[in-house]
């Protein structure tokens, strides 16, 4: 059985159908993109799947237990996790506490013994900035542990969503356009980063993106959507000779 | 492990000192009744700015209703300790008042806080104002004439009282914040839709700021009642959470020491312009406008004034000065 399986997925907006009809499923350890021109719903079916929007019809399973209706966080809690198109860190606090919040529900202090401050506070603690700062490793962003969310630079900023979303430990990582506004140097870094996490982590990886050199480069499947509707899925190679996408992109009658 | 670090001490000698500092000066005389009053006065703001922060400024919900849970720890104190006059009786004033506006607060906080900035806002007042109000009709309150003929505290004097709970609430508060919980707390002010698609229960969160910030606020409550001996509902009403907030944006939302240092200044401001009455209010708007105008963050900000980092800078000069004279190899 799939990790993550999608029935028919429909949101409504009033009269507008967002997202109408969507099948769609995630194997673990997958890389899967979305792409559509814009307005085409991808983030709304992001925001269906993270919990954000509740389904009008449809549903929605996680290793075969229904998602729909559930809050964010719990769905959160359930390894699924994601970034931001326009990028939400906690931009007041610092990079190391913007790990470490997304690391809350994975470890307890507990209410007294942080107020306490007993041992095991600072035990755990310390175990948490470890694992924390381990990531920012991978990412290249342990020297800034202590710097402020905003005053990173807008590439850096990307990356710090990426390890707040993995933080979580997730079992499938939702990536909201995260090459949007890179340079196309910044993008194959990117590209690489993406490979990495996912062989690293083993997990799998939804991807939204315009930038249709990364998509057809890392992806191993497809899905293509325009006015809510799912029009295509397949392969890359598939994808990039399918007249209904060429449509959507280029316009023209088939 | 150590169990004392660097940053714990430093606190733990500015504490020391402070009240070594106030206990010296009242007895010698320069701190007289008139200046305890003050004192006493300016302790229980910052209980009351503490708690109001926890919820404005690290949860980033407004609440203007702090003084409906002051009102239910003072009544508690009041009723209870009037009725056995012993620091027993007192404590367990402090309890009821704990517990009740506790209960309240998660009555009331589990609906509101679904609500965002002026709509909460409007909320909370709306509480405060049941809360003042209820108070006004029931008997055991004895309406609106109040109760009076509270005893004082003498176990120790009331001075000490108020710096020991001073020290206690901020300890626990400032703890909860540099918490995991806390984190987690500050992380809804933030951004409360990332915050929740990192699997945190922002309403838990928020009610959870908002119970221990009520709580506070009816120690602070409960201190007010045995220091006046009387009390009566007006004593609560808008304006005094018009105060506290006044307290907590002056001295920078967000910011404890900056809530501290904002009780101080307004509370000796208040002091020192006593004897121009008429003036008083002039003056102290006029105080506040300015610092609205040239720092519209509050006095200190989002920022915390550090006493071990001032220490270590210090100790730093003296190792330096120590190594140049020569006496000092290394």
């Amino acid at each position: 059985m799939a990790l993550l399986e999608i029935k028919s997925l429909t949101k409504n907006f009033g009269g507008l159908a967002a997202v109408s009809n969507v099948d769609l499923y995630l194997e673990e350890q997958e890389l899967v993109g979305l792409i559509g021109p814009n307005g085409a719903g991808k983030t709304t079916l992001f925001n269906l799947l993270t919990g954000v929007y509740e389904p009008s019809e449809g549903e929605v399973n996680f290793q075969g237990e229904r998602l729909n209706g559930k809050k964010p966080f719990v769905i959160a809690n359930k390894g699924l996790s994601r970034t931001f198109q326009n990028i939400r860190l906690f931009r007041e606090l610092t990079v190391l506490d913007n790990v470490l919040i997304a690391m809350n529900n994975r470890y307890k202090e507990g209410l007294f013994t942080s107020i306490l401050r007993l041992p095991k506070f600072y035990k755990v603690e310390a175990s948490m900035k470890e694992e924390a700062l381990s990531l920012l490793q991978i990412f290249e962003l342990d020297g800034k542990n202590e710097e402020l969310a905003k005053n990173l630079s807008y590439g850096e900023q990307r990356r710090l969503e990426i390890v707040r979303a993995l933080a979580t430990k997730p079992k499938i990582l939702f990536l909201d356009e995260p090459a949007a506004g890179m340079n196309p140097q910044e993008t194959a870094d990117l590209t690489a980063l993406i490979r990495k996490i996912q062989k690293e982590f083993a997990i799998t990886v939804l991807l939204i993106e315009h930038d249709m050199s990364l998509v057809m480069d890392v992806c191993e499947r497809i899905y293509v959507l325009e006015y809510g509707q799912l029009i295509a899925h397949g392969t890359p190679d598939e994808i990039k000779v399918n007249p209904k996408v060429i449509q959507a992109y280029l316009g023209g009658e088939v | 492990m150590k169990l004392v670090n660097r940053h714990t001490f430093a606190w733990l000698i500015v504490i020391v000192i402070s009240f070594l500092a106030i206990e010296g000066l009242v007895s010698v005389g320069i701190l007289d009744v008139f200046y305890e009053m003050a004192l006493v006065q300016i302790g229980i703001n910052i209980i009351l700015g503490i708690g109001l922060n926890l919820i404005i400024g690290v949860s980033g919900q407004f609440s203007l209703g702090h003084a409906g849970f002051m009102a239910i720890g003072a009544y508690s104190v009041g009723i209870v300790y009037l009725d056995n006059p012993t620091v027993t009786g007192f404590f367990l004033g402090v309890l009821l008042g704990l517990v009740l506006s506790g209960v309240v607060a998660l009555l009331i906080g589990i609906p509101t806080l679904r609500l965002k900035g002026d709509y909460l806002a409007i909320a909370t007042l709306g509480v405060s104002e049941i809360i003042r109000i209820a108070i006004t009709n029931m008997k055991i309150t004895n309406g609106a004439a109040g109760i009076s003929g509270i005893p004082l505290f003498d176990a120790i004097p009331m001075r000490q009282l108020v710096f020991i709970f001073v020290v206690i609430v901020t300890i626990i508060v400032v703890n909860y914040v540099r918490s995991s919980d806390g984190r987690a707390t500050l992380s809804i002010r933030e951004n409360e839709i990332a915050a929740e698609s990192m699997g945190i229960n922002t309403t838990k969160y928020k009610v959870m700021a908002f119970v221990i910030g009520a709580m506070t606020a009816s120690i602070a409550g409960g201190l007010y009642a045995s220091y006046f001996n009387t009390i009566v509902p007006t004593n609560f009403n808008f304006m005094k959470s018009v105060d506290i907030l006044i307290i907590v944006v002056f001295g920078g939302i967000g910011s404890f020491t900056g809530t501290f240092v904002a009780a101080l200044v307004l509370g000796i401001l208040n002091t020192l312009l006593q004897d121009v009455s008429d003036l008083r209010m002039i003056i102290y708007s006029l105080a506040l406008i300015i610092i609205m105008i040239f720092k519209p963050s509050g006095l200190l900000g989002t920022k915390e004034f550090s006493f071990s980092k001032l220490f270590s800078k210090k100790i730093k000069k003296a190792k330096k000065g120590g190594s140049t004279d020569g006496s000092v190899r290394n």
